[in-house]
């Protein structure tokens, strides 16, 4: 009869030592009450961050300039949701993994269209408004040609969009409706009706902002505020917070790698960076079943230091 | 009912199956191998401690609901807890993780420890992430966005949308938090199961 030879970094030795007492119950208690003391000093201490959330009111107040940019990239379809791709909308074929385009290959399952979504529909929300009605209906009245002319023109002259006596001024000729669109959905923005058409767009209950957030998302004042509270991708972001916090210190790998060539480059780095965190995380996953791997600890010898008493007896 | 019928019994078939691997002396030990004496112990009680107050924190702030805590000094102190309690979890799990694995602890036949204790810290990832994302205030906002786009680039984005409060704080308050929860169970009675991995044979070849 054959005995299967002993693998050391599968195969534990039998102990047939000594044994101590072990009070598990005790343990447990003081564990517990030793992290809640310890939670408690620190909650006093330093407490936790609660930026307040801004909405479009205040962006819009703040810099109705960039909120109106970014509502004429809505209408253009040149704004980072406009030319996303899934989940959103067709209108790019999202990263790709080698030849897999696995955001295509998983659709459009929750449709943004921008010009539709963040325009026309919340501006059709509002009251009753002579200018803003004859707008809207020529706007649904023309040809998707003609809607492109009136917004290519505007466009051309956005750069030297101006606020002034509560009016956004592009010097533009032959715009059609959209100057009054803008406008209006400036106005709208500033006093907090936008907000609120966005969220309840889908309804009276709702606990989805996923729409304003994208509108949010695709201006430049929100990234200022987080560059100012160094949130940037290139700053770390995702990992931290606001104010000084430890954050999300475990995600440093997964911030790590945005951070080095070719990830930092590179325009697929966001499904490359989390394909690449999924093979680690399987390999560490899997440790016990891949040789030299799992060979690691008895080489480097820590456990060593970690069972010194007992190696030392 | 004869004795034999009553043994076939499921019910039976499992109390005995329990009984023979999880016996109360091994459930509830009163004694433990000499060579468990080093201060990298210490981190598996404590990150189960760390777990306690999140979820005692965390139920304190679901009573109240999630915009309490922006309005009430008392919910404000509660949440401090509850973040603090999270960063005590993490930083005692990844040394427990690490300690394990210089112990490689997976060792006579442990692998099944070893596989759902990095499964737990993965879902435990998951739940702080989308603990972060439903907090409805600036860092939410900032987070979510961000996040949207590495989520999106996988395809993972079309089903789990990180800028759906709804859908992120019901993965953090209920499915997430179950899976930890199990998950670290499991993890703890697979420990008492197979007991705390010997050392390594020393360098001469002799077992201890």
């Amino acid at each position: 009869m054959s005995t299967k030879p002993f693998r050391p970094d599968v195969d534990a030795p039998k102990y047939e030592g000594k044994y101590a007492p072990y009070d598990i119950i005790k343990e447990g208690t003081i564990a517990i009450v030793v992290v809640g003391l310890l939670v408690v000093l620190l909650a006093t201490l330093f407490g936790s961050p609660d930026e307040r959330a801004i909405t479009i009111k205040t962006w819009s107040n703040a810099d109705p300039v960039d909120f109106a940019t970014t509502a004429l990239g809505e209408l253009n379809g040149t704004t980072i949701t406009a030319q996303y791709g899934a989940p959103y909308n067709t209108a790019a074929p999202g990263q790709n993994l080698g030849p897999l385009k696995l955001a295509q290959f998983a659709g459009v399952t929750i449709p943004v269209n921008t010009v539709r979504d963040f325009v026309i529909d919340p501006l059709s929300s509002q009251p009753y408004n002579k200018n803003l009605s004859a707008a809207l209906a020529q706007w649904k009245g023309a040809s998707a040609a003609q809607q492109s002319s009136w917004v290519s023109n505007y466009t051309k002259g956005a750069s030297k969009m101006t606020w002034s006596n509560g009016t956004i001024t592009v010097p533009a000729t032959n715009t059609g409706p959209v100057p009054t669109m803008i406008n209006s959905l400036t106005a709208m923005a500033r006093s907090g009706a936008l907000d609120q058409a966005l969220v309840t767009g889908g309804g009276f209950y709702t606990t989805n902002y996923t729409k304003p957030l994208l509108f949010v998302a695709d201006g430049t004042y929100l990234a200022n505020l987080a560059q100012k509270q160094h949130l940037l991708g290139s700053q770390w972001g995702m990992m931290n917070e606001t104010g000084s916090y430890p954050g999300q210190a475990w995600l440093w790998l997964y911030t790590f790698w945005y951070q080095v060539s070719p990830f930092s480059s590179s325009s697929n780095a966001d499904v490359q960076v989390s394909a690449l965190m999924g093979l680690l995380s399987l390999l560490l996953l899997l440790v016990p079943f891949i040789p030299g791997l799992r060979s690691i600890p008895r080489k480097v010898k820590i456990y060593r230091l970690i069972w010194r008493e007992y190696y030392r007896s | 009912m004869t004795t034999a019928e009553i043994e076939r019994q499921w019910t039976t078939r499992l109390r005995k199956r329990v009984a023979g691997h999880l016996p109360p002396e091994k459930l509830l030990p009163d004694t433990q191998p000499a060579y468990v004496s080093s201060w990298i112990y210490v981190f598996g009680v404590t990150t189960i401690a760390a777990l306690s107050m999140v979820i005692l924190s965390g139920i304190i702030l679901a009573i109240r609901g999630p915009q309490w805590w922006h309005s009430s000094s008392i919910g404000h102190f509660i949440n401090s807890t509850h973040l603090w309690s999270v960063e005590i979890f993490f930083f005692a799990m990844i040394v427990h993780l690490w300690g394990k694995f210089f112990m490689a602890a997976w060792r006579g036949g442990r692998s099944l420890t070893w596989v759902t204790g990095v499964v737990t810290f993965l879902a435990s990832v998951g739940t702080a992430f989308t603990g972060y994302v439903s907090q409805t205030n600036f860092d939410s906002q900032w987070i979510s966005t961000q996040a949207k786009d590495g989520i999106n680039a996988t395809g993972v984005g079309s089903i789990f949308n990180v800028l759906n409060l709804g859908q992120m704080l019901m993965w953090h308050i209920v499915l997430l938090p179950l899976a930890a929860v199990i998950l670290t169970t499991i993890h703890v009675l697979l420990v008492r199961v197979k007991g705390v991995v010997p050392p390594f044979e020393d360098e001469k070849g002799t077992t201890k």
